[in-house]
């Protein structure tokens, strides 16, 4: 059962991937990058590592998803058609990444992972109690340097997208001079 | 560990998301869709660690962890980048790749 449920998201997310990065018109191209996503959060849920799942929902289906469909919004109208991209460069990426995906499976296939078949699912309190521990093998550090890059983005995001008012003194090119 | 489901199949899977959005970087001239194609990429690394963390270092817990970082990392990025690309429209009004000359000045 779990076998049949993982090749139908496998194949999902394989069609749906390759019309994000095809779709001409954008707004599409963004909706098929969420269910990419939500397929990629079902894979989650079926290695039994729920608590990650329920992160990648959160964090890609609410928040970057939008954030795109908000950009998309601001920049374009909803039916633009992007450019069509020239032949020549379409089909030197193709062989270019269809290489590359050939060298990673060969690699892949060929090297024989020792595969532990103990059954573990991975619980929500220990990935806890690592991230807060300070003893060997503890991950406090990188929580610590994970939320200052938080931060840090949260404040030059919004420095950089208000623009050039916060340092500018006189106007320059007529836009600020409004008030 | 899914039932009946090798490593290699999952493995294979992420690599082929990978090469999906190498593709699309490549071929994409919004920048928009350059950032797509890098959340595809980075999503595609995030499965490959939870995948080897379970399948073959179930007593440890370094992949997963990893992974919620990765996460974290991914959505940063993106909003520091939309931001640029926002900023960036309306001082060149175009978020083409080929429109986008100049850095500051």
């Amino acid at each position: 059962m779990e076998k049949i449920i993982f090749y139908i998201i496998a194949v999902l997310m394989i069609v749906f991937a390759i019309a994000a990065v095809s779709s001409r018109k954008i707004l599409r191209a963004v909706m098929y990058l969420l269910f990419v996503l939500i397929g990629i959060s079902g894979i989650y849920f079926l290695i039994d590592y729920s608590f990650l799942g329920a992160i990648q929902i959160v964090v890609y289906g609410g928040g970057v998803v939008v954030l795109f469909i908000f950009s998309v919004l601001l920049i374009h109208h909803i039916e633009l058609e992007l450019e069509v991209t020239p032949l020549k460069k379409k089909i030197s990426a193709g062989i270019l990444s269809a290489v590359g995906l050939g060298i990673t499976l060969w690699a892949i296939l060929t090297y024989s992972f020792k595969t532990v078949n103990s059954y573990q699912s991975i619980e929500v309190a220990e990935i806890g109690r690592k991230l807060l521990s300070y003893e060997d093998g503890g991950y406090i550090l990188p929580f610590e340097v994970i939320s200052i890059l938080l931060l840090a983005v949260m404040i030059g995001a919004i420095v950089i997208a208000k623009g050039k008012k916060l340092g500018l003194k006189e106007g320059e090119d007529g836009l600020e001079n409004r008030e | 560990m899914i039932e009946g489901i090798s490593i290699y199949e999952i493995l294979s899977l992420s690599s082929i998301l990978f090469f999906i959005g190498i593709y699309g970087f490549f071929t994409r001239e919004n920048l928009i869709m350059v950032l797509m194609s890098i959340e595809l990429i980075l999503n595609a690394a995030a499965i490959n660690f939870v995948i080897i963390n379970t399948y073959l270092y179930p007593d440890f817990l370094q992949g997963a962890i990893f992974s919620i970082f990765i996460i974290a990392l991914a959505a940063a990025e993106t909003a520091l980048a939309i931001a640029i690309i926002i900023n960036l429209y309306k001082l060149v009004s175009s978020v083409e790749v080929k429109d986008t000359e100049i850095m500051k000045y």
